[in-house]
């Protein structure tokens, strides 16, 4: 299960967003907040670990991440997969 | 590239060729180079053809930055500079009336643009300002202490980076158009360098006031940035290094030939090491087209320009395009020996070497590799020949 707590504790842990998170709606875009190359590619390992999956060069682009509700999509696009 | 624009493109390089030395060796801006773009209509190549442009595409653009490198590298980079912000504006413009009009102006009156991104307190990381548009009613004012405006003196149009407002974060940042009457610039630094010395990249203290909101680009400069600055700077340059390189081997092949006539019957033992040029200049041709296909196709897809992929490639076409320059410049000059060390010989290679040096410091290369090195933690490989 994908939860937003989840991922909020996720987005905690980031440098760029740790002060933000409680202020975030789903569907506020991450990288005009402040989330830059290197704090997105800190998110996806963080993201890779936590869900126990690995996301392929195809999703690995800015709207797969843009947003709480974005990063819901894309990994439960995975662990649906998975469990398929 | 149609033989109607490699002709304007060739007779406007003639003309930065005879001023080349000149420009080099007085630190003074291009003009004369700049008046035949102009004259030759070339400013405004990649407006669309309903703002009055002729919407050429960025290979287009990178093969007159490639003849214009051959002939006078500062006008080659001030041209490539030009060419990267309009296509920030093609890119991200159109949604905007403001912008619309200003690639007409562009086109029509042959415009010149250079960029405000590094700043002081800040360096060269353009994904950051201090700056911020402090906006009032439908006007803002913005000041910025802008440590490289390259050419900025001498542009009709500098597009600035600032934080959104005085409370965004460094990151959060817009792209804004200042016309040249709008603003005041007071030089802070002088570019007295290596090579490269007609750029003018002076610092400046920028001031505006009273600039029409309507100015300010539509989308966030993270996404500009993301979406056409990286491809479009590291395209573009590429192309300009690879004129400079080109020239420093054709420079090397014309003195080998003369030395094979003057000696019929034998290979010069120098035809070696121009073979070895030549292929490393064909190297480095097929890195920069590469990159230069790679984005035709990727040009008009959002997700694939944003991509981790994408950002490794176009960082791999800077890093070794600019390094394999100098690399090639350098065995062109080992050819020509101390013709080209010495500056009164049709063979003198230095204001290319010492223009090409700037190459792998322009974003330093560290840099990019850096940013490389972290996106490679996640990107999960297995690209094929033909594609990706």
């Amino acid at each position: 299960m994908v939860s937003d707590e989840v991922i909020k504790d996720i987005l905690r842990q980031n440098e760029a967003m740790s002060g933000l998170v409680d202020t975030l709606g789903e569907n506020d875009d991450l990288f005009e907040k402040g989330l830059d190359s290197f704090g997105s590619v800190q998110l996806m390992l963080a993201l890779e670990e936590r869900f126990e999956v690995e996301f392929p060069d195809s999703l690995l682009n800015r709207r797969s991440f843009s947003s709480i509700r974005t990063i819901r999509e894309t990994v439960t696009k995975l662990t649906v997969g998975a469990a398929a | 590239m149609s033989s109607d624009l490699a002709r304007r493109a060739k007779r406007a390089a003639a003309v930065a060729a005879q001023h080349a030395d000149q420009v080099d060796r007085e630190g003074r801006f291009p003009a004369e180079a700049v008046a035949a773009l102009k004259a030759e209509r070339l400013l405004g190549l990649q407006v669309p053809t309903q703002y009055g442009g002729e919407g050429a595409g960025l290979a287009q653009i990178a093969e007159v930055c490639c003849t214009l490198g051959q002939a006078c590298s500062a006008s080659a980079m001030v041209f490539a500079m030009h060419h990267i912000k309009l296509a920030s504006l093609v890119t991200h413009g159109l949604t905007s009336d403001w912008h619309c009009g200003l690639m007409a102006k562009v086109a029509n009156e042959q415009l010149l643009i250079a960029s405000s991104t590094t700043e002081a307190g800040i360096g060269g990381d353009l994904r950051n300002s201090l700056c911020a548009v402090e906006a009032t009613g439908d006007q803002f004012s913005l000041g910025k202490d802008a440590s490289v405006i390259s050419y900025g003196a001498k542009a009709d149009v500098i597009l600035v980076t600032a934080r959104r407002n005085a409370e965004a974060p460094t990151s959060d940042q817009v792209l804004v158009a200042l016309m040249q009457d709008q603003m005041s610039l007071n030089r802070t630094s002088t570019w007295d360098t290596l090579g490269m010395r007609g750029t003018c990249s002076e610092g400046f203290r920028l001031e505006a006031k009273g600039v029409p909101c309507a100015q300010i680009l539509p989308k966030p400069f993270a996404e500009i940035a993301a979406q056409s600055m990286l491809a479009s700077s590291h395209l573009l340059w590429s192309s300009v290094w690879f004129g400079i390189a080109s020239y420093a081997v054709d420079r090397a092949r014309s003195f080998v030939q003369g030395e094979a006539r003057r000696r019929p019957g034998t290979v010069p033992p120098s035809a070696l090491r121009l073979a070895e040029a030549a292929n490393a200049l064909q190297a480095m041709k097929a890195t920069v087209l590469s990159g230069l296909r790679k984005y035709e196709g990727a040009q008009h897809d959002p997700d694939e320009l944003s991509s981790i992929g994408f950002a490794v490639s176009l960082n791999n076409v800077k890093t070794t395009s600019s390094a394999m320059a100098v690399d090639i410049v350098q065995r062109a000059l080992a050819i020509v020996g101390i013709s080209g060390y010495r500056n009164d010989t049709p063979f003198s290679l230095g204001r290319p070497l010492r223009d090409v040096l700037s190459a792998p410091l322009m974003i330093a290369n560290d840099r990019i590799l850096s940013n490389t090195a972290n996106l490679l933690l996640v990107q999960k490989g297995g690209g094929q020949l033909l594609s990706a």
